[in-house]
C-alpha cells in the first residue's frame, strides 16, 4: 500500500488533533521542566565543590534523586507515575495524564543541561562577583543567568526536541499526539499514508524548533 | 593598614599537599602602593586572593583597616568586601551586560539606591575616560577599555584598598603604561592602598613604593623600591632587576678587556659623571664606559655604569676608593652584571 491521499484528507481532522494533542503535553511538561528544572541546575552549581553555595550534601543528595530519574526508561517511568498521575491529572489516560510523566522525566533532563551551561562560564566572572560583595542572589540572578542564558536557550530546544520523541510513547497512557498516531495506523495497521505524514510532521516541526532555537540563541548572545 | 600574620594555604591533591603560601608576614601602609613579584608558581597570586578570601587561608590572619578578615563569615565578609576593590588579568566583567550595568552591579551589592546608581556610574565612567561606552558591551571594547572597565567597578563603592591580580600581564606595552598610570592617579587623588602583583620588574618600577619578592610561597626579599633596585640582595630579585636594567655587553667586548672591569652606582642625588671625570683627572688611570643607563625610580635617579679602568693596580685601587668616598657603590667584577 502506497501513498494515498485521499486517505489523509479523511484522515485530516484526526491529524490535526494529534498535532494540538502533542504541542498541548509539550507545553504543559516543558513549562514545568522550566520553573522546577531551572532553579533545581542552579541549585546543582552553585553547590559544587569550589563556588559561593558549596554543600555536599545537597549537590550529592539532589544530584542522586535526578540521577535515578533519569537512569529509569521512559516507557517504565509511564506506568510506575500512574498512581500520581491519577492525582495530580485526575485521570490516568489522555493528554494530560501523560504531561505529567513527561513533565518527570524532563525536569532532571533539564535540570542536567543548565547545570552543564552554567559550568562553561568563566569561573572568573563568578569570582569576581564574589569579590565584589555581592550576595548570591545577586550573583545567580545578574551573572549566572545573564551569561549562560544563550546556552540554557540551546538547552530548552534540546529539552522540546527530547519531548517530542517522548511524546510518542504517551499512546501507552492514551495520550495521544503525532507520535501515537504514527504507531496506532502506521505501525499497527500497516497504513503507510499515516505514517509518511506523521514523520514528515515530525521532522519539520523538530527542524521548526531547531531552527528557532538557534536563531533566539544567537540574537540574545552579546558576545 | 594590611597587616598580614604567619599567612599559610595549603592546597591538597591527589598527590598530598602542597604549600601555596608559606608562614607570609607583611605589613602595607595606608596609602602605598604595594607590588608582589614572583615568577608564576611563586604564590603571589594564592597571596593576593586571601587578601579578600577569594581563597580561604589555610593558617594566620589578615588585618584590614584593624579588622581581621579572617573571622569573618557571610553577611559581614561580604560587607568588608565592598570596601577591597579587585581587578583581574583577564579583566572577569559580565559579558551579557553593558559597562554601565557592569559597573551598577557593584553597586548594587552596596544596596545603592536606584536614584544614585545612574549618577554614580556616569561618575566613574569618567574617572576611567570612558564616559561614551556606557551601552556598550565588553565585546566591543579592546583590553585596555575593559580593565577600565574592571577598575570603574572595582572603585565603585570607594575600597580603601585595591587588589591589582596580574592587571596589566594581558595588555601590550603601551596600554600596560596607561592603565599603570591611571593606577597611580587613583593612589594618589582618592588615597586608595594598592597592592599588586606581578611577573613584570617594569610594573613596580613604574609605580610601586614598596616591593616583595616571592619564592614559594615565602617572601624572601622585601623593602623600598629603590633600595632593593639599588642593593638587591638576593639572586632571584638580582634576576627580577636585570630584566628592567640589563647590561648586556657581547662576550667578545669583555674578553677584549685588559684593565679592570668595575660596576659603578650611584644613588639619588651622587651626580654620577661628575664623580667619574674627578676620578680620571686626579688618578693616573683610564676610564672606559662599556655599558650605562640611569633609570628613574619614584622620580630618583640610580645611575649604573659598567667600565673598564686601566693603569696600575696601585692607581686603580685609589681611583675605586675615591669614588666610593664620593658615595658611589663600586662593585669588581668579571662578567658584568
Amino acid at each position: 500500500m502506497g501513498f494515498d491521499f485521499a486517505h489523509m484528507m479523511t484522515l485530516g481532522p484526526e491529524i490535526l488533533l494529534a498535532f494540538g494533542q502533542t504541542l498541548y503535553m509539550i507545553a504543559i511538561s516543558l513549562t514545568v521542566a522550566i520553573f522546577i528544572g531551572l532553579p533545581l541546575g542552579i541549585l546543582l552549581f552553585v553547590t559544587d565543590k569550589g563556588l559561593f553555595l558549596e554543600n555536599r550534601i545537597i549537590k550529592s543528595t539532589f544530584g542522586f534523586v535526578v540521577n535515578m530519574v533519569r537512569s529509569i526508561p521512559f516507557i517504565i517511568l509511564l506506568v510506575a507515575l500512574i498512581p500520581l498521575t491519577k492525582i495530580l491529572a485526575g485521570s490516568t489516560i489522555g493528554p494530560a495524564a501523560a504531561s505529567v510523566s513527561l513533565s518527570v522525566a524532563a525536569i532532571p533532563f533539564f535540570a542536567r543541561i543548565v547545570e552543564t551551561s552554567l559550568r562553561e562560564i568563566d569561573k572568573g566572572v563568578i569570582e569576581a562577583a564574589v569579590a565584589v560583595g555581592a550576595t548570591p542572589w545577586m550573583i545567580i540572578i545578574d551573572v549566572l543567568l545573564p551569561e549562560a542564558k544563550a546556552s540554557i536557550v540551546q538547552g530548552v530546544t534540546l529539552t522540546i526536541i527530547s519531548l517530542v520523541a517522548y511524546s510518542a510513547m504517551a499512546g501507552v497512557v492514551g495520550g495521544g499526539g503525532i507520535g501515537d498516531l504514527a504507531i496506532r495506523f502506521g505501525y499497527y495497521r500497516y497504513d503507510n499514508t499515516i505514517m509518511i505524514v506523521t514523520v514528515v510532521i515530525l521532522i519539520v516541526l523538530v527542524q521548526l524548533i531547531q531552527q528557532l532555537g538557534d536563531w533566539t540563541s544567537k540574537a540574545i548572545d552579546k558576545r | 593598614m594590611i597587616e598580614i600574620k604567619d599567612l599559610s594555604k595549603v592546597y591538597k591533591t591527589n598527590k598530598g599537599t602542597v604549600s601555596g603560601v608559606d608562614q607570609v608576614t607583611l605589613s602595607i601602609k595606608e596609602g602605598e602602593v604595594f607590588g608582589i613579584v614572583g615568577y608564576s608558581g611563586a604564590g603571589k597570586s594564592s597571596l593576593i586572593r586571601c587578601l579578600n578570601l577569594l581563597e580561604q587561608p589555610t593558617s594566620g590572619q589578615i588585618e584590614i583597616n584593624g579588622t581581621d578578615l579572617t573571622k569573618l563569615k557571610g553577611r559581614e565578609l561580604r560587607k568588608a568586601r565592598l570596601k577591597i576593590g579587585m581587578i583581574f588579568q583577564h579583566f572577569y566583567l559580565i559579558s551579557q551586560r553593558t559597562v554601565g550595568e557592569n559597573i551598577a552591579f557593584a553597586l548594587k551589592a552596596a544596596n545603592t539606591p536606584n536614584n544614585k546608581i545612574t549618577g554614580r556610574v556616569n561618575e566613574l565612567l569618567e574617572m576611567v575616560s570612558l564616559s561614551d561606552k556606557k551601552d556598550v558591551y565588553p565585546a566591543q571594547l579592546s583590553g585596555g577599555q575593559k580593565q577600565r572597565v574592571g577598575i570603574a567597578r572595582a572603585l565603585a563603592n570607594d575600597p580603601s584598598v585595591l587588589l591589582c591580580d596580574e592587571a596589566t600581564s594581558a595588555l601590550d606595552p603601551n596600554t600596560t603604561l596607561a592603565i599603570l598610570r591611571l593606577l597611580k592617579k587613583i593612589n594618589r587623588e582618592l588615597n586608595i592602598t594598592i597592592v599588586l602583583i606581578t611577573h613584570e620588574m617594569n610594573v613596580v618600577k613604574e609605580i610601586c613604593d614598596r616591593m616583595a619578592v616571592m619564592q614559594s610561597g615565602r617572601v624572601v626579599e622585601e623593602g623600598d623600591v629603590y633600595d632593593i633596585f639599588s642593593a638587591p640582595k638576593t639572586e632571584l630579585t638580582k634576576e627580577f632587576i636585570s630584566s628592567v636594567v640589563s647590561f648586556d655587553v657581547p662576550d667578545s667586548i669583555l674578553k677584549a678587556c685588559t684593565g679592570r672591569l668595575i660596576k659603578v652606582l650611584f644613588r639619588g642625588d651622587v651626580a654620577g659623571e661628575g664623580v667619574i671625570t674627578d676620578t680620571i683627572q686626579q688618578f693616573n688611570v683610564k676610564g672606559n664606559f662599556l655599558h650605562g643607563s640611569i633609570e628613574y625610580i619614584q622620580d630618583r635617579p640610580l645611575g649604573l655604569f659598567l667600565m673598564e679602568l686601566k693603569g696600575q693596580q696601585e692607581d686603580i685601587n685609589q681611583a675605586i676608593s675615591y669614588m666610593e668616598k664620593r658615595g658611589a657603590q663600586v662593585e669588581v667584577t668579571t662578567n658584568g652584571i
